[in-house]
């Protein structure tokens, strides 16, 4: 089988950022070929480059024998690339063939396209009610609508971005018998994915992406899920600062959530059970997407839960109060956006620090905003914590991504709170200020706090952390030993 | 029996301006846009098509010139809002204003001036027909026009496949917008295509209903338009139920002013 | 083709600037209109511009003008900056006025001095209340608050006209549709003796002045400004957006009602049918032209009051239809919009990229 498409030196840069650097990938006819990767290490912007919406600053394609450098998406179409995106491009209100038809070009009659369907139905067993509200399907369902519309553009090329992540485990079934049907037929496959396990049973060919660079491309038969693992993940850093013992006295105990996410695209939580004791860093790792979100949501009470009983903190049940309640209780939350959720860039850094401080009376009198006092708690944080910036009235937008950072986080743990509830803390920092935020975890971890951090990084996780537990399709696991935990148990419990 | 038929060709008389506005402005809502214009446009078309017509003594000229000048107008709210991204409510509320007031500006020399009365539709064998022919066939033809627009929309909405986009627009402007439809353009046309309907109701207001210009004759229809698109869920058919139940009810209000 | 892209940073000045632009268009535009109209614009825009502030008489007017819209566009522009649009503040203004005046006439001839105190209580109530409609509504059911709270407006003027028509009608009157007039204990004592200018402009002044301590300074604009900015951000700092849709309307519709209570007991002194004349729509240009800051309402509202004055004196002076103010907030909303969409955003020639 000869290649249908060459991908040679592709390279892409954003601002600084290295997005995509010298990648090469050839996919054949018939292959079903995994792209593989944690989010971040440019798995979408290869795709979107051969899909026509971004274009490469190196590197060219060959598609076909022919020179592939489209500039839109309907000229990737065009020369037979279908792709089947994570977000779906549906409408809610129309019905499946009303969906159907207005992603095709021009004006097909619909009696055309039914008989299309009708013969799709037959060959690949793509069943649906044409008639039916999009609104009322189920995910697998929308699924198969945007298949379908790609389909009927007899595609030679099938890309699929992450696929199975809405997918009930019938429905990946039915899904890869699909997909094996298309290989059969000659179709070329392109999978993404970080699911090891599924990519094992599905592709013949991997390419593992890491931070732009393809760090391996082989077939899938002559590796193990454990090495996929290492070679998505990476190896372990030494400590910096020598982590003190905990307690064996419990701070935080959940005891059993449940959430069923009212989003689609969310995960739901199903039954959580983990505990984290007195001075302790307790770290949940797991590719982004698996419930760290709905997870974090629920632990600020951003999200409301219906039972109670379900979080204890210090032995008293939290469940039911509300973010600033949580707050009093010395508990403080750093989420994962610093653009528009744990901070506000068009505010000033004095107007960010009363974001969370909103329950404290010591920053009014009567209602009325103490501007002093914040002042000078702003200037605190500014200087304990190293934050670049012009004055304590400098707008949030004018600092880096990293300096925000420190100043969200310093902003919390300036309080010398008892529990730091914090996500991905380290996110797009530098590695600087990155390393800077890990000192001061762990410098109050030892002064008695208690740190929960949810984080996709493994590196992060491992350095800091005396334990930690992986959470994947909300499902958490047994905690493990930070030191003792290795790629193959991480790669195991992310797969389940 | 007389006197039942007038009550029935008053009432659709009367509804007829507002069909016309609401049926347009429900395109533009369906294309996921609100014009709280309607006000302004309808005057606009009013004004405009009592000078054209007065001027030339043709209505059919003066038609013509309500669908222009509200089309213009409304493609200044078209403009501001899809490609300068301006508030819709503000921008509405300031075409109404703006509307009103040049209308009154440029009528104010003919206010008060009436005109010959609008052709009324007289097919020959039609008309005969006891009861019925004076019921259905006796109005003038924008009347006809206007159920014909009704229809057309509905039609355009169901049955075509541009009709679909615009309808998947208004559903979700992003998922139209990745599979690569012109968003702005097709609303644009659609605010146009409202602002016409609008102005030709203003027309039947100062042509037809009352064959006179009177500042502030639209007295609130074009708020009543946007409530009809409400009630009749943005399905076409049902605006001309709406309508003419708020026709109905206008003729109601003119009579018990005048009785009282 | 033109892309517009939005700014990084929205640089302060355009604070002032915007609105200064727009009303140097408008005034462009209008000079060229009352040319086309064949009236001699530097007379007819010195006759309305100008004027009225060069007589004690002209600037009372004014402030009589001023102060409903000044009232309800600082209510408004809680709401609009929290992304909750009030369209209905017309309606409000209408049941406010209604209850405010119901409570007069229903202590007549009482007099005493706890009459208008407590009938502007009660209109504010009735304002919230009306308010409360299109707030619950989109809290529970996500409707959209601009088509409700429009066609309660049209339902509070029925409202007043056949209240007005009905139990509230002058006995003595003559069967015309209005009721009594107000006793002394129900009028606004005037400030300026032999104008009509009452302590309502001091209230709308202090209202503005206790609008701009409070979002300066209180929580209560610490919460305005985030909601504005970030829905996320607010409930992260804890309250809810339910709390800002709830909020935004109770303010709203108390200061529409309580401008309706002015009114009728300041310059109007009865209940008529026609008292709702559109303040409640002037003032969401008002609002805008403010820049949605307490300090600007009250500037916007004052110039505003000015095209209303100047666009009477117009009509008598010149024979120019009172159209004309209309035509000219129109304008002047539009040229608003427009220079906004032109400092916020920089206009960059784009090479066609697909509809990505």
């Amino acid at each position: 089988m000869q290649n249908i498409l060459e991908i040679d030196g592709i390279s892409k840069s954003f601002s600084d950022i290295q997005a995509n650097n010298d990648i090469s990938l050839y996919l054949r006819q018939g292959q079903i070929h995994a792209l593989l990767g944690e989010n971040g290490a440019g798995k979408s912007t290869l795709v979107k480059i051969i899909y026509g919406i971004i274009k490469p600053d190196h590197g060219s394609m060959i598609l076909n024998g022919k020179l592939y450098d489209p500039n839109t998406p309907e000229v990737a179409r065009n020369e037979g690339i279908g792709m089947v995106f994570q977000h779906f491009s549906l409408f809610e209100s129309l019905s499946v063939l009303d969906n159907i038809i207005l992603g095709q070009k021009g004006n097909q009659k619909k009696d055309s396209i039914l008989e299309r369907l009708d013969d799709l139905q037959k060959d690949y067993d793509l069943q649906i009610d044409v008639n039916k509200i999009v609104a009322t399907l189920s995910a697998g369902e929308k699924q198969k609508v945007e298949i379908i519309r790609c389909m009927l553009q007899d595609p030679k090329i099938m890309i699929l971005d992450e696929p199975t992540s809405v997918l009930n485990p019938s429905e990946v079934e039915k899904l890869f018998n699909f997909l094996r049907k298309l290989s059969k037929q000659g179709m070329a496959v392109l999978y993404i994915s970080h699911k090891l396990h599924e990519i094992k049973e599905l592709c013949d060919t991997s390419t593992i992406l890491r931070n732009g660079n393809v760090v391996k491309s082989c077939d899938t038969a002559d590796v193990t899920i454990n090495e996929l693992a290492q070679l998505m993940v990476g190896r372990a850093i030494d400590n910096k600062i020598k982590l003190s013992e905990p307690k064996q006295e419990r701070v935080l105990d959940i005891k059993n959530i449940s959430y069923t996410n009212p989003d689609i695209f969310g995960t739901s939580l199903k039954e959580i059970k983990f505990n984290v004791n007195f001075g302790e860093i307790f770290g949940i790792g797991g590719i982004s997407g698996n419930g760290q979100t709905e997870l974090m949501k629920v632990l600020s009470g951003e999200v409301g839960l219906n039972d109670g009983n379900q979080i204890l903190y210090h032995n008293e049940d939290i469940s039911s109060l509300d973010i600033n309640e949580r707050r009093q209780r010395e508990i403080v939350f750093v989420p994962e956006d610093r653009l528009g959720h744990s901070a506000v860039s068009s505010l000033s850094l004095s107007e960010n620090l009363l974001l969370t401080n909103l329950w404290d009376h010591n920053f009014f009198s009567n209602g009325v905003i103490d501007t002093n006092y914040t002042d000078e708690k702003t200037s605190e944080v500014i200087e304990k914590f190293n934050v670049q910036c012009n004055a304590s009235g400098s707008l949030a937008s004018s600092l880096s991504g990293g300096n925000l950072q420190k100043f969200v986080v310093g902003r919390e743990i300036i309080k010398m709170p008892k529990l730091v509830v914090c996500e991905q803390p380290t996110w797009g920092v530098d590695v600087g200020s990155a390393s800077l935020i890990h000192n001061y975890l762990i410098e109050i971890s030892n002064s008695g706090s208690t740190i929960l951090i949810i984080s996709q990084d493994m590196d992060e996780l491992r350095s800091i952390c005396h334990r930690i537990a992986i959470i994947s399709n909300g499902v958490i696991s047994k905690p493990y030993d930070a030191k003792r935990i290795t790629p193959a148990d991480i790669a195991i419990e992310m797969a389940k | 029996m007389d006197l039942f038929i007038a009550i029935f060709q008053g009432i659709i008389i009367a509804s007829t301006p507002l069909v016309l506005a609401a049926v347009g402005e429900l395109v533009v809502e369906k294309s996921g846009v609100l014009n709280l214009g309607v006000e302004g446009m309808m005057i606009i078309g009013a004004v405009t098509s009592f000078i054209v017509t007065y001027e030339t003594g043709s209505h059919f000229l003066g038609l013509i010139a309500a669908v222009i000048s509200a089309g213009l107008v409304a493609s200044l709210f078209g403009l501001l809002t899809q490609y300068l991204l301006s508030n819709q409510v503000a921008t509405g509320l300031a075409l109404t204003l703006f509307g009103l007031g040049l209308a009154s500006l440029i009528g104010q020399t003919y206010s008060g001036i009436s005109l010959d009365t609008f052709p009324v539709f007289d097919v020959y064998l039609l008309t005969e027909i006891p009861i019925i022919g004076s019921l259905l066939f006796n109005f003038d033809y924008l009347i006809y026009l206007s159920i014909i627009i009704v229809v057309s929309v509905y039609y355009f909405l169901n049955k075509t496949k541009l009709g679909l986009v615009l309808i998947a627009i208004g559903d979700s402007h992003d998922s139209a917008h990745s599979l690569g439809y012109s968003v702005k353009m097709v609303r644009l046309f659609a605010i146009i295509f409202g602002g016409s309907c609008a102005g030709l109701g203003g027309a039947y207001l100062s042509l037809v209903q009352t064959p006179m210009w009177v500042e502030n004759m639209t007295a609130g229809r074009g708020w009543i338009a946007l409530a009809i698109v409400v009630f009749a869920v943005w399905r076409p058919l049902w605006i001309l139920v709406g309508a003419y139940i708020f026709g109905v009810l206008q003729l109601y209000n003119c009579t018990y002013r005048l009785l009282v | 083709m033109f892309k517009l892209e939005k700014k990084e940073t929205i640089d302060q000045s355009s604070f002032y600037t915007v609105p200064l632009i727009a009303i140097g268009c408008s005034l462009i535009f209008v000079f060229i209109l009352f040319l086309l109209i064949g009236k001699n614009p530097v007379l007819a825009i010195f006759i309305i511009f100008i004027e009225p502030l060069l007589s004690i008489f002209g600037l009372s007017e004014l402030v009589v003008k001023a102060t409903p819209l000044i009232i309800i566009a600082l209510g408004l522009s809680i709401g609009f900056r929290a992304g909750v649009w009030n369209i209905g503040a017309e309606g409000q203004f209408t049941i406010g006025a209604l209850f405010g005046g119901a409570t007069i006439l229903a202590f007549y001839p009482t007099s005493g001095i706890w009459i208008l105190p407590l009938s502007f209580f009660i209109a504010i109530i009735g304002g919230v209340l009306w308010a409360m409609i299109p707030a619950f509504l989109k809290a529970r059911f996500n409707t959209n608050e601009i088509l409700v709270s429009l066609m309660l407006t049209y339902v509070a003027i029925l409202f007043l006209s056949g209240m007005v028509y009905g139990p509230l009608k002058n006995p003595d009157g003559f069967n015309f549709p209005e009721s009594r007039l107000f006793h002394d204990s129900g009028t606004l004592p005037i400030i300026f003796p032999g104008t009509r200018a009452h302590i309502g402009f001091l209230m709308a002044l202090l209202l503005a002045g206790l609008m701009y301590y409070l979002l300066k300074r209180h929580k209560f604009g610490f919460h305005v400004k985030v909601s504005g900015e970030s829905s996320r951000a607010l409930v992260f700092s804890g309250k809810s957006t339910n709390y800002m849709v709830y909020l935004s309307f109770i303010i709203s519709g108390a200061f529409a009602g309580l401008a309706g209570v002015i009114e009728v007991s300041g310059p109007v002194g009865q209940l008529v049918p026609a008292i709702p004349v559109g303040y409640g729509f002037t003032a969401i240009i008002v609002a805008f032209l403010g820049r949605l800051n307490p300090l600007g309402i009250c500037f916007a509202g004052l110039l505003l009051a000015l095209t209303y004055i100047g666009g009477e004196a117009a009509q008598i002076r010149l024979g120019l239809p009172n159209a004309i103010t209309g035509v000219f907030q129109g304008v002047l909303l539009f040229s608003l919009l427009a220079a906004e969409a032109f400092t916020n955003y920089k206009v960059s020639l784009k090479k066609m990229r697909g509809n990505f």
